[in-house]
């Protein structure tokens, strides 16, 4: 793989401290990571070990103490154009006084100078790709949660970014929703050629999506461990989850999780 | 036959017939005042009160009726509202503009929210002289006097609307490439509107009243001037006639008010129903 296309994403010894009682809160303790082009990359961690604020750093929406994050040989110094970022809190992100079109419409519409007709054919299109052809009059408040993050997701696909952010997008819609969006964004990834950097405490999520999970260890957090997912596409919710690999690649991850929160999670015989 | 009908039956013979109708709506509302302006009527024609300033309740609706078809009280009222609705659309317009302003960037708080504070607690009618100083009694120092006092509330309420808008929302537009003045138009003012409303319908009450009390202290039109002027003419039954006028007034123009919020806002009480649930 040439070097540019492996070094697409990267971070560079990035720290992050905050000012808390008592001083300073360090959260991110220098972070390196090589994100490759195309690729589907999780990081996992223990709750409050600075993932989501890794993404955010990423995202250029919140700024390193230290460290650089360089996107395609460009320091990243504030939002970029071809990054968008999804939120957990989907009801909280989503705009309520849009309704689902205009909301998908609204990445397009404002960075994009495109013509009334051309931003009205591609919301069409990425609407029926998210599968919610029907409901574009609907406000989001009128849809169930995984209808919620369909809209959120098909307003970052609208504007064809190259990197998809998503924070835990899937953490609070119920287990077979979660099933639904997980094909859903399996699908556009492959289709689309995007890169997902996806943060989820979740990981058996992490591993069934990714072509590499990265686990954080607890603040002041480092890259604990870092795994290559080599599983084959397509994948199968069921099937894939019963390979021995993956079962491998989970107990890894799992063990390290543990041994971070400082749980035993094996009974006493 | 449908079944709404049978239903529409089952419950009328359940709560008793037309008359149970009165207590399960607002028509009781309606009633009680109904009531109030018969006793009105008894309390004059008994001599209870003296007549002279408390006529008949017929008395008073015979004289406005003249005073409508004569057209006498829409020549008051037109102008009244003309200069109220000036100094309305004048304050509020401004208060949405530096409400904006204020919740926005630190430096317009900081810079405004003090001389706020210190000009808001003063009750409109005590600056009333200095402005006639300055503007004379004409339709130029109503319209300030109107739009001063609108100003505030709307003012504050816009800019509490801007600090609570959810920052996720400025977040979400951030990583869309939104900032500035777009940011500004297309997440702030629509996630503040809410608010803003609020404001509008407490400075669309305070509007009518100080449009009263300006037209009270100098004027030569308007209903505020019908009023007093009646009274101090012992023309009792037309100053209460003109009450009555701007009773119906307030009523009317809250109504319109509410029915343009419910309209704009409709996503709004939709969000916050869904919240709640």
């Amino acid at each position: 793989m040439p070097e540019e296309r492996r070094r697409f994403l990267t971070t560079r010894e990035v720290h992050k401290s905050f000012a808390a009682p008592g001083g300073t809160t360090v959260a991110l303790n220098g972070v390196d990571l090589d994100i490759a082009r195309g690729s589907f990359v999780s990081i996992i961690g223990p709750s409050g070990c600075g993932k989501s604020t890794l993404l955010q750093i990423m995202a250029g929406l919140i700024d390193a103490t230290s460290g650089a994050v360089v996107l395609n040989g460009r320091k990243v110094d504030g939002p970029p154009r071809n990054v968008i970022y999804v939120f957990q809190q989907y009801t909280r992100s989503l705009f309520p006084w849009k309704t689902v079109e205009r909301n998908v419409a609204f990445g397009l519409e404002n960075r994009e100078r495109l013509s009334r007709e051309a931003v009205a054919a591609r919301t069409r299109d990425i609407i029926a790709l998210v599968k919610l052809t029907g409901f574009e009059q609907h406000y989001p408040w009128q849809l169930s949660g995984g209808m919620q993050q369909r809209v959120a997701i098909a307003r970052a696909l609208a504007c064809r970014p190259d990197v998809l952010l998503m924070d835990e997008p899937f953490s609070a819609v119920d287990a077979l929703t979660r099933v639904g969006l997980q094909e859903l964004l399996r699908s556009l990834w492959r289709e689309l050629g995007l890169t997902v950097v996806f943060v989820t405490h979740d990981v058996d999520e992490g591993v069934y999506l990714s072509t590499r999970v990265v686990a954080l260890s607890r603040a002041p957090a480092t890259v604990a461990v870092d795994l290559a997912i080599d599983l084959p596409h397509p994948r199968s919710q069921i099937a894939t989850r019963a390979l021995p690999e993956y079962l491998d690649y989970r107990a890894r991850l799992l063990a390290q999780l543990f041994a971070d929160e400082g749980l035993v999670a094996t009974e006493a015989a | 036959m449908s079944d709404t009908t049978e239903i529409d039956q089952a419950a009328s013979a359940k709560s008793g017939g037309r008359l149970a109708i009165l207590w399960r709506t607002r028509w009781i509302g309606v009633a009680f005042i109904v009531l109030l302006l018969v006793a009105w009527e008894v309390a004059a024609a008994s001599g209870m009160m003296p007549s002279m300033s408390f006529p008949r309740m017929s008395a008073v609706l015979a004289t406005w009726w003249e005073l409508i078809v004569s057209g006498e009280l829409f020549g008051e009222l037109v102008p009244s509202l003309l200069r109220m609705f000036a100094g309305y659309f004048i304050g509020a317009a401004l208060g949405i503009v530096l409400g904006l302003l204020m919740g926005y960037f630190r430096f317009f708080y900081s810079l405004l929210e003090p001389i706020t504070e210190v000009l808001r607690p003063i009750p409109s009618p005590a600056y009333l002289p200095i402005v006639i100083l300055f503007l004379g009694i004409d339709d130029e120092m109503k319209i300030f006097m109107i739009s001063f006092a609108s100003f505030f509330p709307v003012l504050l309420n816009t800019y509490s609307g801007v600090r609570s808008v959810d920052p996720i929302q400025l977040q979400t537009a951030r990583t869309f490439g939104v900032t500035g003045w777009k940011l500004m138009w297309q997440i702030v003012l629509p996630s503040a509107s809410p608010f803003i409303f609020t404001g509008m319908r407490i400075s669309l009450a305070v509007a009518l009243i100080v449009m009263v009390i300006s037209e009270m202290v100098a004027a030569s039109s308007g209903i505020g001037y019908f009023i007093l002027s009646a009274q101090r003419g012992f023309k009792i039954r037309d100053m209460f006639a003109g009450v009555l006028t701007l009773a119906v007034v307030g009523y009317v123009l809250n109504r319109l008010f509410v029915a343009i919020e419910n309209r704009v806002l409709a996503w709004h009480y939709g969000y916050t129903q869904q919240q709640r649930n």
